[in-house]
């Protein structure tokens, strides 16, 4: 034995799957309280000052390099798992024990993150990508604006709402499942990490829900 | 008698691990809902040998809720709808007159069928002999009070104790998981100085074992404590994430 369990067991799996999702929580926290600046009203000032900082600073494109490794990874090892997790009951109940012993989002962790990964691709396409575009031209990018160009279109408000809500879902079982994988489970402090994900869950995505709706409304300007 | 019910059940039958199996339909009359499910299974056996047809195979031994054999998946739940109850203690009061019962095997890799309701569940022997155990001398035993261990620990080793290796877990589990049995069998020895010695080895070759045998991985959605029949806790399987984690960290072999 070379310690090689350490890699390749199923438990170890999930320690990646926990790892790189506490990771990319913690991502959210940033995202989150950065883009919340367009909440200040000031015509994005103080939004596209804390943006330039976002895509300018060394640290920030190292850490971001980190969290494009992180999120394959948490991609490709839940593949991974899911292969060998359908491989285990070859044949299924004809009567499934659907809600009755577990809620639905912790047994759908794979089509929330999928419809997660779809609405990424669009989420990029809008922001991310003239961004880096900008950046490598050296040109300003006006981040607000840009915002307010694309929520301007009911359907992409519609794919946010599809978005944010999925990873409500995805956080409300993920962000308590990590700390269970990773051993974390204490009858004084476990009480306390469900209550912390359950509020996490609702308040991350409603920040990030209100701001495509205050945007397509026009409460900010 | 009144209160009597007549019941329509649906029942998986194969032949053996090769056939290809089905679910058949058997009507069962006058079912007091004072019998056991097992009991009224009795009963639809006794049919079947009266009208000349096979009977149907399930397991079961003791029938007072402690050896783990009554493996019946009852209308999509693993040992029926009551919580905490192997089949044995399932009562027919739990249903009404009229209903239908679909009653399959535990569906996993690891347990294939054998015939009927009947799975082989050997894994978890395998499992089990990779570790979840105990070398110790013969001869006579030491004072019971030569190793102060605190009540909170002995109860939690206790309670993972309980469990009676049925494979409900892994039955109603998503993935086919059988993290809460292995969680219980490493808890129940990691919790106590006796099992410190070869708990490092224990911890890793059961892992090992589990993932050969074909069994899935922890999704946490907690399906299994809440079929587990003997209530063995999700905080097992933290422990089990705990030890396995610092014993491949740690171990030098």
């Amino acid at each position: 034995m070379s310690n090689s369990e350490l890699f390749t067991s199923s438990i170890a799996k999930k320690y990646v799957m926990a790892l790189t999702g506490l990771f990319l929580i913690s991502f959210l926290v940033i995202h989150c309280t950065i883009n919340a600046l367009i909440f200040v009203n000031d015509s994005g000032e103080t939004f596209n000052a804390a943006a330039h900082f976002m895509s300018h600073n060394i640290v920030v494109r190292i850490l971001e390099v980190g969290l494009f490794f992180g999120l394959v990874l948490h991609m490709v090892q839940s593949l991974i798992l899911t292969v060998a997790n359908k491989k285990a009951r070859p044949v299924q109940y004809a009567v499934v024990p659907g809600n009755s012993s577990s809620k639905w989002y912790s047994r759908s962790m794979g089509i929330l993150g999928s419809l997660l990964l779809l609405f990424l691709v669009v989420h990029m396409a809008n922001f991310w990508v003239p961004t880096k575009q900008a950046v490598f031209a050296g040109e300003e990018h006006n981040t607000f604006e840009a915002m307010k160009v694309v929520f301007a279109e009911w359907y992409f408000v519609l794919i946010y709402m599809v978005g944010v809500g999925s990873l409500a879902y995805h956080l409300m079982h993920g962000f308590q499942s990590a700390f269970q994988t990773l051993g974390i489970n204490h009858k004084k402090y476990t009480p306390m990490i469900k209550a912390i994900g359950f509020w996490f869950s609702i308040l991350v995505p409603a920040i990030f829900a209100a701001m495509p709706i205050a945007m397509h409304l026009g409460l900010i300007k | 008698m009144s209160g009597n019910m007549n019941l329509t059940l649906k029942v998986w039958r194969q032949k053996n691990a090769e056939k290809k199996g089905e679910l058949v339909t058997y009507p069962v009359s006058n079912i007091s809902p004072d019998m056991s499910f097992l009991e009224m299974f009795d009963v639809l056996n006794e049919q079947l040998i009266t009208e000349n047809k096979e009977p149907v195979a399930f397991d079961h031994d003791c029938r007072e809720g402690i050896c783990g054999m009554c493996s019946m998946h009852i209308n999509g739940r693993a040992h029926g709808p009551k919580d905490a109850v192997t089949t044995c203690q399932l009562h027919m009061r739990s249903f009404s007159d009229g209903d239908t019962i679909v009653v399959e095997p535990w569906r996993a890799a690891a347990f294939p069928v054998i015939k009927d309701l009947v799975v082989d569940r050997s894994a978890f022997d395998r499992i089990i002999s990779k570790g979840g155990y105990i070398s110790v001398n013969t001869g006579n035993a030491q004072d019971a009070n030569n190793l102060p261990i605190p009540k909170i620990d002995a109860d939690k080793s206790f309670e993972a104790a309980a469990c009676i290796g049925c494979g409900a877990c892994v039955a109603t589990c998503k993935n086919g998981s059988a993290m809460l049995f292995v969680s219980a069998k490493v808890s129940q020895l990691a919790l106590l100085p006796q099992g410190q010695a070869e708990a490092k080895q224990r911890v890793i070759s059961m892992v090992n074992q589990m993932d050969e045998e074909g069994f899935g991985s922890c999704t946490n959605t907690g399906a299994c404590e809440v079929e587990c029949p003997k209530g063995i806790s999700l905080e097992n399987i933290a422990r089990l994430n705990r030890e396995f984690t610092l014993a491949s960290i740690l171990e030098e072999k």
